[in-house]
């Protein structure tokens, strides 16, 4: 993982399907991708969405990748024999549309248009997810996500997200709040959310 | 208030100290719900704790329009998910707590409006009572002092302060020219009180009103000096208050000499002041049968005035026979009352010498305006006496009062001082055995015709006959265990489950819940100090008592009634 994508701004992969809830971009480098549960945008204007799922295969469906390493002794030695393991296979990344820019507003909710595709996916700095983060109108398009273990990215996102928080603990209780309100009618699954949001 | 100031409310070290930490005035939630009848209600929010919220509290509702005054009078633990209570979430991680306080488990308190406040707390303005619930989403906030100040009034020349309400510091006063014009109750069982609110209430009509009281005072505690078996001390009552303008009558000058008591006169009733009728309340406690209470109607007729005293001297049973074959009633009828009456004979107070006119004396002080206490001495133990004695006095004053009411209507003179009469043990002259036919019932339902209320004190109210209690304006109620006394206490009173879970509240001494006429809206109080020197000196030094010149008033007004 590089590390140094939640905090530089920069591009990280480029979006290569898109509805107006979900997308799917491919990254630059072979496991390039930002965290699971990583707040990102994508275009401009900016749609922001969270990392909910990411798959490193072949970049041709038809031809699977092989086993190659029964003579080497590490992982990274199969990789620096096969050199160009890095063009035959991609690393993608798939997010849920949590929010956009309009204009200098940042809204949580749908964007009126999906991101194009060959939209540059950035990894926005810590001050941006703070202040896209202010609000947490959001948790609500996540929470209701039709992705599976969606309970686990919540987590994840806000476990990423407290971190860029001048008070990490203050935030994760304004979110669990926040995930109360949306999940007050099951408290089953509150509990696991908010299980999960203290495991990380 | 946003989230994180709640939170650090929530965990300042000074709020687990402190029991009441929700300031007046700071806001409580929003509401959610409700009505009219059963009370809107409120989802708490932010830092504020169903635990710092107790019943009986005061909230004030600031609707679209209106600002709504009400009481606490549910307090409640809601959730939003009812496997809340079968799978209860795991709280030993504080943030899963405090996500879900508030949020899915949330404290909720109904308040009932009762009153319509003006826009801005302490601006001036009528209350009107509340005949409508605020809006959706309105914001409740616990009663400011300013709040509470405005609707139970302050000190004035009508207003008397009795206490402050039970977690608030702001005084609770009694509109007293109110309360006068109605019957009275001062309700609760022994030990919690009664006596120090009702000598605190005679203070006030004392100060505050017109009427004179006259109290007939079982066991001596209103006229010099009362006891506060609490504190083990004796406290000065209100002939050492408020000297001349209280007479101390006495049954018993023994008794009072013996405990260095003064007093002003000494009451002495004639065998023909005694009537049937005072004989009928009586008949329970001598016990009497039906049929001998109605046999004594026949009795003046035979005997003429002095009737009772010539049925006593009746003896042997010949003679009683006899007596009973002439009245058409059984022997066995008449046998039994005359062994019943011979109680009577045994009072020293009954005489058939000379009375000293001792209830024209008692009129005399009442129309000049003095309050009057008959302390019954060793008389008070006996039930018998006590009823008999309040029973002739109090007919023959109402008698008289009827008399000056309906001459004053006749020529547009003065009406007497209305007259307050308090009796102790009032389930005994009001039960509904004899309550319709005796003249403290008649007094109790005829109201402020003639002048004349009564302030009872009783620790029986379900006793009391309901037609009686329907009729008592204010209801001053320390605490009741028995359901059908609490029952008897809150009937007809416009949310009474909401005044019972107070009244059930209350602490077993000082504490009362009063509502009716004097009230804007039922308030339990801390009922005021009393017993000290400083509370002596508050007492006499009210701002609006009445001083001499209108004592000069109302003895001008004597010379017209009684002159």
């Amino acid at each position: 993982m590089n590390s140094d994508n939640g905090q530089t701004g920069d591009k990280v992969a480029e979006v290569v399907e898109a509805t107006s809830t979900t997308f799917t971009a491919q990254c630059y480098t072979l496991y390039g991708a930002p965290p699971l549960g990583a707040l990102i945008r994508a275009g401009d204007p900016p749609v922001y969405a969270v990392v909910h799922n990411v798959t490193t295969a072949a970049l041709d469906p038809g031809r699977r990748a092989v086993a190659r390493g029964a003579e080497e002794a590490t992982e990274d030695d199969v990789y620096r024999s096969n050199p160009q393991l890095a063009r035959l296979l991609a690393t993608h990344l798939e997010a849920l549309v949590v929010g956009y820019a309009d204009g200098d507003r940042l809204r949580q909710s749908l964007p009126p248009a999906p991101p194009r595709i060959h939209a540059f996916v950035h990894a926005p700095s810590d001050d941006e997810v703070v202040r896209f983060t202010d609000r947490l109108d959001f948790l609500r398009l996540l929470v209701r996500a039709p992705v599976p273990a969606i309970d686990e990215v919540l987590g994840a996102c806000l476990g990423l997200v407290a971190a860029c928080h001048a008070d990490p603990e203050g935030f994760m209780v304004r979110a669990g709040q926040a995930l109360a309100g949306e999940l007050s009618t099951d408290v089953v699954r509150l509990n696991a959310v908010l299980t999960a949001v203290l495991r990380r | 208030m946003s989230f994180d100031e709640a939170s650090r409310d929530g965990n300042s070290p000074e709020r687990a100290a402190d029991t009441a930490s929700i300031e007046p005035g700071s806001p409580l939630g929003m509401v959610v719900g409700g009505s009219l009848s059963e009370g809107v209600e409120v989802k708490l929010e932010g830092g504020a704790s169903v635990e710092d919220i107790p019943v009986g509290s005061y909230a004030t509702i600031q609707g679209e329009h209106r600002r709504f005054f009400g009481m606490v009078s549910e307090v409640r633990l809601g959730y939003t998910d009812a496997r809340l209570r079968t799978s209860p979430p795991d709280v030993t991680d504080p943030l899963v707590a405090r996500a879900l306080q508030g949020t899915v488990a949330y404290g909720a308190v109904t308040v009932r409006p009762r009153l319509v406040l003006p826009p801005v707390a302490g601006a001036g303005g009528e209350l009107a009572p509340a005949r409508t619930v605020p809006a959706h989403f309105s914001r409740a906030f616990k009663a400011s002092d300013a709040d509470v100040a405005q609707v139970f009034g302050s000190e004035d020349e009508s207003h008397f302060v009795v206490g402050t309400p039970l977690d608030m510091e702001t005084k609770v006063c009694l509109d007293l020219q109110t309360l006068v014009q109605r019957s009275n109750g001062v309700f609760g069982k022994s030990g919690t009180g009664k006596s120090f609110l009702t000598r605190l209430l005679l203070i006030g009509i004392l100060q505050k009103t017109k009427a004179v009281s006259l109290v007939f005072d079982m066991h001596s505690e209103y006229g010099w000096q009362g006891s506060d078996a609490e504190r083990g001390r004796q406290v000065k009552a209100l002939k050492q208050l408020f000297g001349s303008k209280v007479t101390v009558f006495t049954m018993d000058e023994e008794h009072s000499r013996r405990r260095r008591v003064p007093f002003d006169e000494v009451v002495r009733l004639g065998f023909d002041e005694v009537e049937p009728e005072d004989i009928e309340v009586l008949a329970q406690a001598l016990g009497i049968s039906s049929a001998g209470a109605q046999a004594v109607y026949k009795l003046p007729h035979h005997y003429g005035k002095t009737w009772l005293q010539q049925f006593l001297e009746v003896s042997g049973s010949a003679a009683l026979g006899e007596l009973a074959d002439q009245l058409g009633e059984h022997p066995q009828t008449i046998a039994a009352l005359h062994r019943r009456l011979e109680r009577l004979g045994r009072m020293p107070f009954l005489t058939s010498g000379p009375t000293g006119d001792s209830l024209n004396r008692l009129l005399e002080h009442l129309g000049r305006g003095t309050h009057v206490v008959l302390e019954f001495g060793k008389y008070g133990s006996s039930l018998d006496a006590y009823m008999l004695v309040a029973n002739v006095l109090t007919r023959r004053i109402h008698d008289r009062y009827v008399e000056l009411v309906e001459r004053a209507a006749g020529d547009n003179s003065a009406a007497p001082n209305p007259l307050v009469i308090v009796i102790e043990e009032a389930h005994r002259f009001l039960s509904p055995q004899v309550a319709s036919h005796t003249i403290f019932g008649t007094i109790a339902r005829e109201m402020r015709k003639y002048n004349v209320t009564l302030l009872v004190v009783d620790q029986r109210p379900g006793d009391i006959d309901p037609e009686v209690m329907s009729q008592v304006g204010t209801k001053l109620c320390c605490l009741l265990d028995d359901e059908r006394d609490v029952a008897a206490v809150m009937a007809g009173a416009s949310g009474g489950r909401e005044l019972r879970a107070v009244l059930a509240g209350l602490e077993s001494r000082q504490q009362a819940l009063i509502f009716g006429d004097a009230v804007p809206i039922p308030v339990a109080v801390r009922v005021r100090e009393y017993g000290s020197e400083s509370s002596y000196d508050e007492l006499i030094r009210h701002p609006g008592a009445r001083r001499a010149p209108r004592r000069a008033a109302a003895d001008d007004d004597d010379d017209d009634l009684f002159g």
